[in-house]
């Protein structure tokens, strides 16, 4: 995959009004029994940016991105896409608001989740054949042409465990794309990898970035969020605590949690 | 030994066996699982009506001998009036006591397929019953092979029961010869191998089905 490849099916062909984001949260609300993971969280993700969530564990990130993917719901709390109607979450949710959610976005799970029992092709075409109603052959032709962009053209008829770690990953981001989502989201991607094959999935997420997807991105990689993010929220505690472009929020961090954060990570053993 | 009797008989019980036993497990157990599936759904369902009527089903079929369940079927029915012949009785007996015992096998082989396989498939866009189907299912299938293959081959021995209402199997040819014969020993120790022959050969069925299955497992 080039910087200079056209896009293939990317978002950003799709005409858009630039002036709504693509996705705002608001005052999102969360717990889980006694334990309040998210106290009220504000998000706005316009298309085509990248956005990090960073902080410690157990402060909600996962959680946070789980609920844009409907695979938990907020007890409370608002999100809109592109300017239309809010979904309330005070409100009972019903299946077809899921599905809704589910029709924009796309999840890459840590530990990729790919159906152990499918070839990496059919892991692939399952959602577009048997969801999105496409064609097996525009499908599988679709897949080859992702596939062969991560690197993986000759994998297509592997099943998952006979892939390396990296691999895996690469195909679980490559059965989101097929999916074509307004939304990619990354539940750190890379933090269950070897570290020499954490390389090489990071690699096809900043192409990904480059090309012009919409991202949100939870993760410790800090350098690449410093290199890729256009934006970085420091979650401690189920809120916000700072957010920033990654050049400020990680050179002068305004807040001193952040700076604590960043220092523990930066320096494990001071 | 009389071994004329030996050989005049083998034939007999061995088609007994595939005329009558084979067909009345396989019958039963196809029904059996099915009836299953759906007890181990409605015990998974999350609503406490359905789950609570799955529980008690299960409770009753295991908590009551088989031969007693053959009973009230054959010969407790025609006495509210509803008389069913040998061998639907049996299937029907035989198919209930089946979907009692492989629900608990299936509902925990659901259940041991990892959630953030539903979440996958919840991910791709496909809804609960479509994941259960194409994601959940086929894994939990190849988890519940050997447990549910022994519930297959106890079947198979099980059937025996369904000589005392009458239904003509292997064991019954067997009883019928060793009656003619006087030669109850002989008799029912062929009976024994017969059995014994045809389970060894199902055992092996269900090694090769599940080295099959084993196919996409990493090990
Ligand atoms: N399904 C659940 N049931 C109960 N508690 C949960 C559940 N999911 C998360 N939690 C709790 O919510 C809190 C926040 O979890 P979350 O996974 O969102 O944190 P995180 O920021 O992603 O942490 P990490 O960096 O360790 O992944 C934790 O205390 C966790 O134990
Ligand atoms: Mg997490």
């Amino acid at each position: 995959m080039s910087h200079t490849d056209p896009p293939v099916d990317s978002p950003v062909e799709t005409p858009v009004d630039d002036a709504a984001p693509l996705l705002v949260a608001r005052g999102l609300h969360k717990a889980f029994g006694d334990n309040q993971v998210l106290r009220g969280i504000d998000l706005e993700v316009y298309r085509g940016q990248v956005v990090a969530l960073i902080g410690p564990s157990g402060s909600g990130k996962t959680t946070l991105l789980r609920s844009l993917d409907a695979l938990e719901i907020p007890d409370s709390g608002t999100l809109a896409f592109d300017g239309g109607p809010a979904i309330d979450f005070a409100l009972p949710v019903r299946q077809s608001t899921r599905a809704a959610l589910r029709d924009r976005s796309a999840m890459v799970f840590q530990h990729h989740n790919l159906f152990p029992h499918r070839t990496v092709l059919e892991n692939v075409i399952e959602g577009p054949v048997q969801v999105r109603r496409v064609p097996r052959a525009q499908a599988v032709a679709r897949a080859e042409e992702l596939l062969a962009r991560v690197g993986l053209a000759e994998k297509r008829d592997a099943y998952p465990h006979e892939l390396s770690g990296g691999q895996q990953q690469r195909v679980g981001i490559v059965r989101a794309l097929a999916l074509s989502p307004d939304l990619l989201l990354f539940d750190e991607p890379t933090s269950a990898l070897d570290p020499e094959l954490v390389g090489e999935v990071l690699s096809v997420m900043k192409e990904l970035a480059d090309e012009g997807w919409t991202m949100v991105v939870v993760t410790h990689e800090l350098a690449f969020a410093r290199a890729v993010a256009d934006e970085v929220l420091f979650l401690d505690g189920g809120v916000v605590v700072e957010r920033g472009a990654p050049a400020q929020l990680f050179t002068e961090p305004a807040e001193e949690r952040t700076q604590r954060f960043l220092h523990r990570i930066l320096h494990p053993l001071d | 030994m009389d071994w004329d009797l030996i050989a005049e008989s083998f034939w007999p019980i061995v088609l007994g066996g595939l005329r009558g036993t084979l067909p009345l497990a396989g019958t039963s157990f196809v029904i059996g699982l099915a009836i299953a599936l759906g007890i181990a759904l409605m015990r998974i369902s999350g609503n406490r009506l359905l789950s609570g009527i799955g529980r008690a089903y299960i409770s009753v079929v295991r908590g009551t001998p088989l031969l007693v369940q053959l009973f009230v079927v054959f010969y407790g029915l025609p006495s509210i009036g509803v008389v069913v012949d040998p061998w639907p009785s049996a299937v029907v007996a035989f198919s209930l006591n089946v979907g009692g015992y492989a629900a608990e096998v299936i509902r925990a082989a659901i259940l041991s397929v990892p959630k953030g396989q539903w979440e996958a498939g919840w991910t791709v866009g496909m809804s609960r019953s479509r994941t259960l189907r194409r994601i959940i299912l086929p894994q939990a299938a190849r988890v519940s092979v050997p447990p549910l293959s022994n519930t297959f081959i106890s079947l198979v021995k099980d059937t025996s029961l369904a000589s005392l209402i009458l239904v003509t199997e292997l064991f019954r040819e067997a009883q019928k010869i060793a009656a003619f014969s006087s030669e109850f020993m002989l008799l029912y120790l062929e009976a024994a191998l017969v059995y014994w022959l045809f389970c060894t050969v199902l055992a092996t069925g269900q090694d090769v089905l599940e080295k099959r299955l084993d196919r996409y497992v990493a090990h």
